[in-house]
């Protein structure tokens, strides 16, 4: 639906007083805007020429209404000319660089062939302030050159000498620069960068000043019933005053100081009007006292005009909602409640083919009544464009009327393809097409596995969902935005879809070492994927029949699948046992079957996902999606067969544990204690380039942090498989065996930038210790674990420590988002030409080859173009090194 | 593996990378003919399918592969992995100096490589170790200031001079055209004694002690030995060779040292690189940085996101910074360059100098609202309609 009309470009010049008062519909002389009766008055900056923002009105220029009216600009004949702020600099450097006398560039054809080169080999290269020496002679008339002062915000003086030799500084009045610059001819200013065609310098100067449209400065009425202006009229209602008092006064033959003040005043009010942040002036204020949004402020910043009006805009057709896992949806689709598919819609043209269809959805009308009806349909549009809203009342009549060439926005149904989008859309994946599936309930169901690449959780997280408008939009959003083309990030060429949390506790628990099942546990674990025909059982036991674990993980596998590789439970042990591995983690699967080995984060998880990837290379995406949600659906069953919790109780340990936990803090702290009595006598050596200080520090670390992961090792000791914590941090679905150290064990040393704590009470860091005291305990040593709970004193500390955490991120996402944000906008335009190379929007080539040889990372192997070791795997089908 | 295969592999129209790699798993192995067409044509054919296809934004995807794991990142400044004695900037602070294109890093080091004997022989690392660190004259000798006579003494100590490989004269030399040269301070004279080793330096200006001390200070500091932007040198043994990691960088004076391995020897200071190495130097430098930089903090970016900023950064043979001074203020498009920062200097600029915004870019379509010359935008082609 694009129109063939496209904007080819756009040119930017200045407005001389010619093109304002041609422009203009209408000279402006009042500063008031209303009269009593609410009517504007002629010649006001209300002016009915101006364009009309009251609906009824018409306006006097165009004669449409308030909808339709454009806007018009008028004009202000100023008393005498005032400089334009932004120009100040622009002024200064013309003033230095040209003759006050004959207003000739101060240099000669020489000298400028100097600088640029010989006529007819310059480019775009131009005269700079540095280029001319100060204070010289006109090479043209010989006129004695003088400094020029410049003060903000806009007084330019010049510098003379009296007799005496004293310095004396002349101020220059707007007037005596316009006449300046009027000098200057077409010639010399080219040189200088400027096309005299279009932007005269004296045009700088205003004389005469454009008054913007109402429509662009719309009065609001307040609730009392009051005006209230927007704040460039009251900034234009300040210069009308000033210029009729100074006109006045002008005219009465006011004393010369009089008239300086004036024109100092307008010149502010000028100036405050086009930019209300200029250096050295005090910005115009509201009676309220905050200061005025003129017309700078408007452009400026992230809710300026650019970047908040025009390069972001605001859509229709998008809802926004919390999300809630739902893990028994496919990846690729989207749960959203009743509510929003009746209320968001898609427009279908009415064909003859289609009518009946359309007709059936216009007499549903705009309530659906049941999730599983057929849509109804909010919107009749007739083929003059005109758009009815279909209620209750109105449906039976338009579905007599409806014929082909009516439009009708039908509600959304089941497998629309929508956006699906989370805050901060920091990469392509953040916005992704789903098929939608209409549910009960408020909220947007999604399956978890594809909370990665929009970094979702469910935590009262929100998300924007958007309908494509057109039948182009939907093919595209379809073909490029879905999940399933998706699933390869861009990034580093491996899957950013796959299992989370549950899905590898339950694939890991479900295929660690050899199970049996019986033909209902196997149905049972394959419920929502039940194969056509399960294999041989593995083994028949008393005339029943049992699977394997790993038959029942293969069947949801792809035929043809060959792969070798060690999970993320691999220790990397010197000598790989391969298929006796003890921790079963050699990963071997055969035409399609599960020989040995567990599979785990590294097999399906999200950011690694070694089987996801191997079946998205030799079976495509869409098996690489059907497998995703397999898999998540079989370790949700596998989680559910066993059962999985994780309570208080499971990080208790025996007394001879606590005991040796103890010990070796004791020795830990002792060993502390020691150490600062040597270095108390001055015995300790302090390592190459670090003070004694440090050097005792570091060594202080050392032994607490040794002494900690001891105590994680004893409580590992205790901790084995059978434990959910345990099988969470072997398997990589979350959490460390750190962190099980800080639970069971000790929580450790808390550290600030590094460093033990040692700010607060002068020597010491509370109350509660001696002053200058060293000791583990009173720099912030927790040797308590979580579960046994931490002493006031720690837990001050504890809170220290994780309050760097948090003003770390705070400060981070700030500085990462702005680099961001200026990283898109030096690429932004780069693309790749059918020739292979990579070329900016001007068609400069950045690279002859994309990365050098043209591989696409989101289809590459890890950075890879080709897969050869996958490749030559699954045809010899046995490990290559 | 029999050597005609090798041939055919040689032959394929593929990558080095992937031939090596195919010849590595293949190596040893005990392969029949057609199990090897099927390996090769299914490499081929992945290859084929694995090329970009044209008008892809590369530009927005690497940026966003940069951009977004930067929220994952760690903001401390870390010990460098192995020498625990010298601190370098990582993480995200590092990798958004690295896109500044700052002059100097936050924290300047160097890794010298040594080259023949000196990267076995402990003692040959240390002598060039001293040649590279600056020392200040304090180290060779003991100072003192003599109030009575206004003078500062110093007795150099013949055994460290020794040992450092330094002769006394070379310091009497050297020592008063530093503090001239390098710390800027003329009023002073200076005798010096080879003889008894001391050198004696006397301010001008005798009627204040504060021109004494201040002169003293001088003298304590100045750097008689040693490139003076290298605080600091640790020798360390890896891989059986002496490597030396130093505070400071200054490229070309290192490399001015006898011993050291100028192809393997690096700095973090990527502005230096490409000044004494050139640009294409530095643009690996950037690549090299910011790639480790990310690896460092477990992040995996492909390489070719990196390379085409690096790219861009350097493509008009001086390293440009990724923002308003460098790329994006430079733009051809008024409209983009208004929408990134410094908004209405850009507007007023383009009045005067009569600029034409010919909508080529991604921002300025946005603007005026029309479809993006991206991708699928892109495409001018129109299908011709099989219905008479």
């Amino acid at each position: 639906m694009t129109s063939p009309k496209r904007v080819g470009k756009i040119e930017f010049g200045l407005l001389s007083p010619k093109d304002i008062r041609r422009m203009s519909v209408r000279k402006i002389i009042w500063a008031d805007t209303y009269d009593d009766d609410g009517f504007p008055y002629p010649q006001g900056l209300m002016d009915l020429h101006l364009g009309v923002i009251d609906p009824g009105l018409r306006c006097k220029t165009c004669g449409n209404k308030a909808s339709e009216c454009p806007g018009h600009f008028g004009h202000i004949e100023l008393a005498k000319p005032v400089i334009h702020v932004g120009y100040t600099r622009l002024i200064r450097k013309l003033l230095r660089v040209s003759c006050r006398g004959c207003g000739h560039l101060l240099l000669s054809p020489d000298e400028v062939s100097k600088v640029l080169g010989p006529e007819d080999e310059r480019n775009e290269d131009t005269i700079s302030e540095k280029d001319i020496k100060k204070e010289r002679v006109c090479p043209y008339c010989g006129e004695q050159q003088l400094k020029i002062n410049f003060e903000k915000p806009t007084t330019f003086s010049e510098v003379m000498t009296d007799e005496n030799g004293r310095k004396i500084e002349h101020k220059l009045t707007p007037a005596d620069i316009r006449a300046r610059l009027e000098k200057i001819p077409d010639e010399d200013l080219r040189l200088l960068g400027i096309n005299p065609a279009v932007a005269r310098p004296e045009w700088t100067l205003l004389t005469v000043l454009p008054v913007p449209p109402v429509t662009m400065r719309p009065s609001i009425i307040l609730e009392n019933g009051q005006r209230s202006e927007d704040d460039l009229t009251h900034k234009l209602v300040d210069i009308i005053r000033i210029n009729q008092r100074f006109k006045e006064n002008q005219d009465a033959g006011a004393p010369q100081l009089i008239i300086e003040d004036l024109w100092e005043l307008l010149q502010y009010h000028v100036t405050t009007y086009m930019d209300n942040e200029v250096a050295g002036c005090p910005p115009a204020r509201h009676r309220s006292g905050r200061p005025l949004k003129t017309i700078s402020q408007r452009l400026k910043g992230k809710d300026g005009r650019f970047r908040g009006s025009l390069s972001g805009k605001r859509v229709n057709f998008s809802a926004r909602t919390v999300i809630s896992p739902d893990p028994n949806l496919s990846i690729a689709q989207v749960g959203i409640p009743l509510a929003i598919a009746n209320e968001m819609s898609f427009p279908i043209r009415v064909t003859p083919f289609n009518i009946d269809e359309v007709r059936a959805m216009v007499l549903t009308g705009p309530n659906r009544p049941s999730l599983n009806s057929p849509c109804g349909a909010n919107y009749a549009i007739r083929p003059d464009g005109r758009r009815v809203r279909l209620t209750e009342q109105t449906k039976e009549n338009i579905a007599e009327m409806l014929e082909p060439g009516w439009t009708v926005d039908r509600q959304l149904r089941n497998n629309d393809v929508v956006l699906f989008n989370r805050q901060p859309s920091l990469h392509r994946m953040s916005i992704m097409a789903h098929r939608i599936v209409i549910m009960d309930g408020k909220t947007f169901r999604l399956n978890p596995a594809v909370c990665p690449p929009y970094n979702a959780d469910f935590d009262g997280d929100e998300m924007n969902l958007h309908v494509p408008q057109t039948e182009e939009a939907r093919a595209e959003a379809e073909l490029l935005c879905s999940v399933t083309e998706n699933i390869m990030s861009p990034r580093f060429g491996g899957p950013i879809i796959g299992g989370i949390h549950d899905h590898i506790s339950g694939i890991f628990i479900l295929t660690h070492t050899l199970r049996w099942f019986d033909k209902s546990g196997v149905l049972y674990l394959l419920k929502s994927s039940i194969p056509e025909n399960l294999p041989e059982p593995g083994k028949i036991e008393n005339g029943k029949e049992y699977w394997s674990n790993k038959q029942v993980f293969s069947m949801i596998l792809p035929d043809g699948l060959n792969m070798f590789y060690r999970a993320s439970s691999c220790k990397n042990c010197d000598k790989c046992e391969h298929e006796n591995c003890e921790r079963d983690a050699y990963v071997k699967i055969i035409d399609g079957n599960l020989i040995c080995g567990t599979i785990d984060k590294k097999s399906i998880g999200a950011f690694d996902g070694t089987i996801l990837q191997r079946i998205i290379r030799t079976h495509g995406l869409e098996s690489g999606r059907q497998f995703v949600d397999d898999v998540t659906k079989l370790s949700i069953s596998g989680i559910m067969y066993d059962g999985f919790s994780f309570g208080i109780d499971d990080e208790d340990l025996t007394k001879i544990e606590y005991g040796q936990i103890d010990d070796v803090l004791n020795s830990a702290e002792d060993d502390v204690e020691r150490r600062i009595r040597i270095y108390e006598e001055g015995q300790l050596e302090p390592m190459p380039g670090r003070t004694l200080e440090e050097t005792l520090e570091m060594q202080i670390m050392q032994v607490l942090g040794k002494a900690r992961d001891r105590t994680g090792d004893i409580a590992n000791r205790h901790l084995g498989l059978s434990n959910s914590a345990v099988v969470m941090a072997v398997s990589g679905a979350r959490g460390s065996m750190l962190n099980l150290t800080q639970m069971a064990g000790c929580i450790g040393q808390q550290a600030v930038r590094g460093e033990r704590i040692t700010r607060g009470y002068e020597g010491r860091t509370l109350p509660h210790f001696k002053k200058n005291d060293r000791g583990a305990p009173a720099h912030g040593f927790v040797r308590n674990s979580y579960k046994s709970g931490l002493t006031p004193t720690e837990f001050f500390f504890h809170a220290i420590g994780g309050r760097e955490g948090l003003v770390d991120t705070a400060v981070r996402t700030s500085q990462s988002g702005y680099l961001q944000r200026r990283m898109i906008n030096a690429l932004q335009d780069l693309k790749v030409g059918y020739d292979g190379t990579v070329r900016t929007s001007g068609g400069k080539i950045i690279q002859f080859k994309y990365g050098e040889d043209s591989t696409d990372p989101a289809k590459g192997c890890f950075g890879d173009p080709v897969d050869v070791k996958g490749i030559v795997e699954s045809i010899l089908k046995k490990e290559v090194a | 593996m029999k050597s005609e295969l090798i041939k055919k592999i040689e032959e394929a129209d593929l990558p080095e990378k992937t031939k090596n790699d195919l010849k590595k798993y293949l190596g040893d192995q005990d392969i029949s003919k057609s199990q090897f067409e099927t390996i090769l044509g299914r490499i081929k054919e992945e290859y084929a399918n694995t090329r970009i296809e044209p008008c892809e934004a590369v530009g927005v995807i690497a940026a966003q592969s940069i951009g977004e794991p930067g929220t994952q990142m760690t903001m401390r400044t870390f010990h460098y992995a192995g020498v625990a004695e010298i601190n370098v900037t990582l993480g995200l602070p590092r990798l958004i100096e690295i896109m500044d294109a700052r002059k100097t890093p936050s924290t300047p080091t160097m890794t010298i490589y040594l080259a023949g004997d000196y990267a076995t022989n402990r003692d040959m690392a240390r002598e060039v170790s001293w040649q590279i660190e600056a020392a200040p004259l304090h180290e060779f000798g003991d100072i003192t200031t003599d109030m009575l006579d206004m003078r500062v003494n110093v007795h150099l100590n013949r055994d460290v001079c020794k040992k450092r490989k330094i002769t006394i004269d070379e310091i009497i030399d050297r020592s008063p055209q530093k503090i001239k040269d390098k710390n800027h301070y003329r009023d002073f004279e200076f005798e010096g004694d080879s003889e008894n080793a001391i050198i004696s330096f006397m301010p001008k200006d005798r009627e204040s002690y504060q021109n004494l001390f201040s002169l003293a200070e001088h003298v304590r500091k100045v750097i008689v030995q040693g490139i003076d932007d290298i605080e600091r040198v640790v020798v360390r043994k890896e891989n059986g060779e002496y490597i030396l990691y130093t505070e400071g960088s200054n490229l070309k004076g290192v490399f001015e040292v006898d011993g050291v391995d100028t192809s393997r020897t690096r700095t973090n200071n990527i502005a230096e690189i490409s000044e004494v190495l050139g640009i294409e130097a530095g643009r690996n430098a950037i690549i090299d940085e910011a790639l480790s930089t990310l690896r460092e903090q477990g992040i995996a970016v492909d390489v070719r996101h990196i390379m085409l900023v690096a790219d861009m950064m350097c493509i008009e043979g001086e390293v440009k910074q990724i923002g308003r001074h460098g790329i994006a203020g430079e733009k051809e498009s008024v409209l983009s360059r208004a929408s990134f920062e410094v908004t209405v200097n850009h507007l007023l600029d383009a009045a005067i100098a009569n600029e034409v915004d010919i909508l080529e870019g991604v921002t300025e379509n946005v603007i005026v609202g029309q479809p993006i010359q991206l991708g699928t935008g892109d495409v001018k082609l129109i299908a011709k309609s099989r219905v008479n």
